[in-house]
């Protein structure tokens, strides 16, 4: 069997094939429709990171953050700004985080700022707002630290989304529904066993175990895809999938 | 969506499962992560019964580390022992990572064993039963190298189980039905190395002395699990001098091996002098009264009912 020297967590060369072009690919293409596509998908992982960034560690208030947020994705992203990233200093979130404080800054110092134009992205701020209300933030973190846990939130949840979008597609609705009842939905303390979920959805036990084995084997799968396209080469999806799923 | 911080958490978890598609084996949750690997409790579809199953950890995915797991499941495959935990199945999953299948041990760490309170008799035969496992692997040319409390398991009925064989040294005289292809030495722990656990290790474990360390370091270790095992309180003259032996600084004067050491451990149980101890003509008194106190009872009885006798005579 080829074996991969180096990690085990993306698999040999080639086991999770990137199904999509990579941001940063994207963003450095020379087709105006596929930078918009790689802007719309950095904006899809980053907003709510970067939103709940700039409420807490820049305190501003949610009208002047939904302004900037919605900036930066229409002014401060593209192809000059990349040719200013070495991956070999920082991560690209790290970098997408100094680009964004670096954004703020010079947004604060202009005292008269121009109405910003370009298109506006639907971004659901309200739900980002109802976020930040219920969650507990540790304040006392470092800045890449708190926007690294928002970043796994939200790679998470598109990860989800994902995945019910293709369990719909391919007719596994219910297996789909099974993960997200005992792995997502369930609350902290709840108490729910195979054979109530077996009850619920009227399968025997052994069908709910196998369906959450094979939709935790693809929820991985898909959050590993979903990583691979954030990042910005092959060692940084490395060491990124270890931190992420690898940890001790 | 919103996802809570304990969502996230779990998915992390689930994350880190090894992806078991194309086995038998279904995760069911994480047991234990040791240095090299993790270990899962996996059910096992096939036969219908949960096992133990040691996986590779990602991140030291490696084939160097690859083939010391494969080693190690031929190594502990190998030893066919009631002591020594057996290995079902060896294998790789999709992303290239080597796994085995052992039993699963239900039962409690030694540490958890001394916490219950065993009285001194049942410690010391449970510690009579992890000498025998591991001069059993000695007597194949096995020395574990980490032997302590955290790998050990005890059973419910006092059975012992000697696990995490992971850092174990094949002795040049080790049969070759345990010794891996291809060509173990590669892998083998050259000297300069640490193996083992600060307060286990012998002293030559602890310079690096890898060339050194043959089944008498083991002896060392099992000398620190018995002193572990018998807690604070002073142990008897006979028991001391065996720790004294177990846990001598220089090798050649220690127990040869897990055998002997058994041996004098059984000894003292039964009340017969031991090797390690020259024992006072008050001490061996002292045994000879301990160890045949019914007949000294009964010669006491005798005794008292014949004074009686004499005396209700002489009224």
């Amino acid at each position: 069997m080829p074996f991969d020297p180096d990690t085990g967590i993306g698999g040999t060369a080639g086991r999770f094939p990137p199904t999509r072009a990579t941001i940063v690919a994207g963003l450095r293409g020379g087709d105006a429709s596929e930078r918009d596509r790689a802007i719309d998908a950095l904006a899809s992982l980053y907003w709510k990171p970067l939103y709940k960034h700039v409420r807490i560690r820049w305190n501003r208030g949610n009208e002047d953050a939904k302004d900037l947020v919605q900036g930066f994705f229409a002014h401060a992203i593209g192809k000059e700004a990349l040719e200013a990233y070495d991956p070999s200093q920082a991560s690209f979130r790290t970098w997408i985080r100094l680009l964004f404080d670096r954004y703020l800054a010079n947004e604060t110092k202009s005292s008269s700022r121009l109405k910003r134009g370009g298109s506006q992205r639907a971004l659901a701020f309200d739900e980002a707002e109802r976020e930040l209300a219920r969650q507990a933030v540790d304040t006392s973190l470092p800045p890449d630290e708190m926007l690294y846990r928002e970043w796994v939130r939200s790679l998470f949840s598109i990860a989800i989304e994902r995945l019910r979008a293709e369990s719909s597609e391919r007719g596994r609705q219910t297996a789909f529904e099974v993960f997200h009842a005992y792995d997502v939905d369930r609350s902290e303390g709840e108490r729910l066993s195979y054979a109530d979920l077996a009850e619920r959805f009227g399968v025997p036990e052994t069908t709910i175990t196998n369906h959450l084995s094979a939709m935790r084997r693809r929820f991985r799968e898909t959050a590993l895809e979903t990583l691979r396209e954030a990042t910005a080469s092959e060692q940084e999806f490395r060491a990124e999938a270890r931190a992420l799923f690898g940890r001790t | 969506m919103w996802l809570s911080d304990e969502t996230v958490g779990r998915l992390q978890q689930i994350g880190t499962e090894p992806d078991l598609a194309g086995t038998k084996y279904r995760p069911v949750r994480e047991l234990a992560r040791g240095g090299m690997g993790t270990v899962w409790i996996a059910h096992d579809e096939e036969l219908d019964r949960e096992v133990a199953l040691k996986v590779l950890r990602p991140e030291l995915s490696t084939p160097e580390a690859a083939a010391r797991m494969v080693r190690e499941a031929k190594i502990v495959a190998a030893l066919e022992h009631p002591g020594i935990i057996p290995v079902h199945d060896v294998g790789s999953l999709r992303d290239g990572r080597v796994f085995y299948a052992m039993k699963l041990v239900r039962g409690t760490t030694l540490e958890q064993f001394r916490e219950s309170g065993p009285t001194r008799a049942e410690a010391l035969r449970a510690f009579v039963r992890i000498c025998e496992a591991v001069a059993f692997a000695h007597a194949h040319g096995v020395v574990h190298r980490d032997l302590k409390p955290g790998n050990v398991m005890v059973g419910p009925f006092g059975e012992v189980l000697v696990v995490d064989w992971g850092v174990a040294k094949l002795l040049r005289d080790a049969p070759q039905t345990i010794s891996p292809s291809p060509p173990h030495d590669e892998h083998q722990t050259r000297d300069g190395t640490v193996v083992g656990t600060p307060g286990y290790m012998a002293p030559e474990q602890e310079r690096g002395e890898i060339s050194l360390v043959d089944e008498r370091s083991d002896v060392f270790a099992l000398g620190a699990i018995l002193r572990f095992l018998l807690g604070e309180a002073p142990a008897p003259p006979p028991l001391a001098s065996i720790l004294g032996r177990a846990m001598h600084a220089q090798p050649e004067s220690r127990y040869p091996g897990a055998s002997t050491l058994a041996d004098d451990v059984v000894r003292f149980l039964d009340g017969l002098p031991v090797s390690a101890h020259r024992e006072s003509h008050l001490e061996r008194l002292a045994r000879w009264a301990t160890r045949h106190r019914t007949l000294l009872s009964l010669i006491a009885a005798y005794l008292m009912a014949r004074f009686l006798v004499f005396l209700w005579i002489d009224r």
